[in-house]
């Protein structure tokens, strides 16, 4: 059961801000889904692993060497908003 | 009709110079101009640079240049493929006016093929549901029936292969988003072993089951995409360095003697009488090529949904959190401080579908629940792949349907998460379990197409080619068309 006090909490965490309409929808549908996952619990999984993924790679490094990257001026071209070649945000301090 | 002409007779014909790269491109264009109004495969159509590069296939021929046996080819890229210079949209609006920096690692090595990209296809909104319903763009068709939808997430790519409106396309498959809308359209999709085919440049929906696939006319031509996508790549850390075999080699050897499960979990409650149908006579095909097939069982296969429910949305929301308005991508107009700014950022620019997937993920990942949804989804996970490894001591591969149903009503299911989702219980297993996965037409039901899955060994894509293609080859579904029309829809 998810209560709409549940849904708020969670678009928190989110950064979402649902409307009325999409709070009471998301109570329906994720409470549905969570039930439907319910049947997980009848599995006994006592003593498994668990699987992140499934590769048998551990950590992949690679030579710490500098190298060039794409140029600076291509990234800004995406960004919303920016000054000074760097991206600009509301004021925060 | 050369629209309908698999990649390696097109690029016969251009290679003898029958035909050039350039009348090739063009007369793909013309025919996307022509159809996709009423099919609404295309977010992004690059006309004028398609036809550049055709013109350096051309030049590079009367050269005497040796090319790629994929040189001239048209194709089309799901629009969550990052394309230097060319606008990646993922079908969101969070991504309308992205245009990438970089190339993912499969455009470059397909560029480099001579691969003519022609666009950029139609998607459910970063890559997330089954009927290319959820892009904010536009509805994408089934050639086959254009009152039904074509599978997704993948659906623009699929359909616009099946339509003949490029010669093969790629895909991205986190659930069967590759497999379902090829079986939907009639066409072979293939999801390779996790870690086959680099994920650099590809937006990631969920890290731990994403894989880029092709969708194509038949076997022979997956193979042979397959030759130029697979390998690694340095820049995707769960890239694996390991040998690419020629994929085209073997295909006609045959699968006599070949053991083969049928899993059982595979054909209950859910399962169309005409797909149940469509698949038993498969089988039947299989065994007079001299494939043993034998029951087997998957014990776990129930719970995969939810596994997949879980895992993936978890890493979606993760994944989801790069959009905030900041680096790219949409920022909200108005608002009154940094935190507000990410907020409205995210709640304009997600769709129903993705806000619900973030959400649920979210919940699972969340300190009280982490345990009991996620840790178990991923212990789930192991008994899942343990079924598989099982199964695989003794037998070559698994066959089953690709999909429960055919091609749905557009409209029909986009109310109902969980039922949407059914129509990926059969390939979610594959996903989670990192295994490759092959869909090969097997027939119709109700005139639609119906698709066959093969299922095998991590690394092991030649047994499900081979596999497949003596099937093919053997029944020749393949060679069917849709009937398709251009005009305005109603």
């Amino acid at each position: 059961m998810i209560t709409k006090e549940d849904v708020e909490y969670v678009a928190g965490l989110a950064r979402l801000e649902l409307t009325e309409e999409e709070k009471e929808e998301f109570a329906k549908t994720l409470g549905d889904i969570l039930e439907y996952v319910q049947r997980l619990e009848d599995v006994d999984t006592g003593s498994v692993q668990t699987t992140a993924h499934i590769l048998p790679l551990i950590n992949v490094y690679r030579e710490d060497e500098v190298e060039p990257s794409v140029d600076r001026e291509r990234i800004l071209a995406n960004a919303p908003d920016t000054l000074n070649g760097c991206f600009r945000v509301p004021r925060v301090i | 009709m050369h629209y309908y002409m698999t990649a390696s007779e097109l690029a016969q014909r251009i290679k003898k110079k029958d035909v050039s790269a350039e009348e090739t491109a063009r007369s793909f264009i013309e025919r996307i101009e022509e159809l996709d109004g009423s099919i609404g495969s295309f977010i992004t159509v690059e006309k004028d640079r398609a036809l550049d590069t055709a013109r350096d296939i051309d030049k590079k021929l009367r050269q005497g240049c040796e090319l790629s046996p994929l040189a001239g080819i048209p194709i089309a890229l799901k629009d969550n493929i990052c394309t230097e210079n060319i606008r990646t949209t993922c079908a969101s609006k969070t991504l309308e006016d992205f245009v990438p920096s970089y190339s993912a690692d499969v455009y470059e090595r397909l560029e480099k093929a001579g691969c003519i990209t022609l666009g950029k296809t139609n998607m459910d909104e970063f890559a997330m549901g089954s009927s290319t319903e959820s892009s904010v763009f536009k509805v994408t068709r089934n050639p086959w029936d254009y009152s039904r939808i074509p599978g997704g997430s993948s659906g623009g790519s699929a359909a616009a292969v099946a339509a003949g409106m490029a010669a093969f396309a790629l895909g991205t498959d986190t659930g069967g988003s590759v497999r379902q809308p090829a079986a939907l359209c009639g066409m072979v999709g293939m999801k390779p072993t996790y870690g086959r085919v680099s994920r650099y440049g590809v937006v990631a929906f969920a890290s731990s089951l994403d894989q880029v696939g092709p969708i194509t006319r038949d076997v022979r031509d997956c193979a042979l995409v397959l030759n130029h996508i697979c390998g690694h790549d340095r820049r995707d850390s769960t890239s694996m360095n390991v040998a690419v075999p020629d994929f085209q080699q073997g295909l006609e050897e045959g699968i006599k003697g070949m053991r083969i499960g049928i899993p059982s979990e595979y054909f209950g409650e859910g399962i169309e009488q005409g797909v149940r149908d469509r698949v038993t006579d498969a089988i039947g095909v299989l065994e007079d090529l001299g494939a043993e097939c034998e029951e087997v069982s998957l014990p776990h296969t129930p719970y995969a949904l939810s596994v997949y429910y879980i895992i993936s949305s978890a890493e979606a929301s993760s994944n989801m959190g790069r959009y905030d308005g900041i680096r790219y991508g949409y920022r909200a107009k108005d608002y009154s401080d940094l935190l507000d700014m990410y907020i409205k950022t995210r709640s304009e620019g997600f769709g129903a579908v993705v806000k619900q997937r973030v959400m649920l993920g979210t919940y699972a990942l969340s300190s009280g629940c982490y345990e009991a949804y996620y840790k178990k989804a991923q212990k789930v996970r192991t008994l899942i792949k343990a079924d598989f490894d099982s199964v695989f001591e003794d037998y070559d591969l698994i066959v089953c349907p690709t999909s429960p149903f055919v091609a749905f009503r557009l409209g029909e299911k986009t109310d109902d998460p969980l039922e949407n989702s059914l129509s990926d219980v059969y390939t979610i297993p594959a996903n989670i379990a990192g295994l490759p996965a092959l869909s090969v037409p097997c027939g119709f039901s109700e005139g639609l197409p119906v698709g066959l899955q093969f299922i095998g060994k991590p690394f092991a894509e030649n047994t499900l080619l081979r596999a497949a293609y003596a099937y093919e080859q053997n029944t020749g579904f393949h060679t069917t068309h849709p009937q398709v029309k251009g005009g305005a829809m109603q």
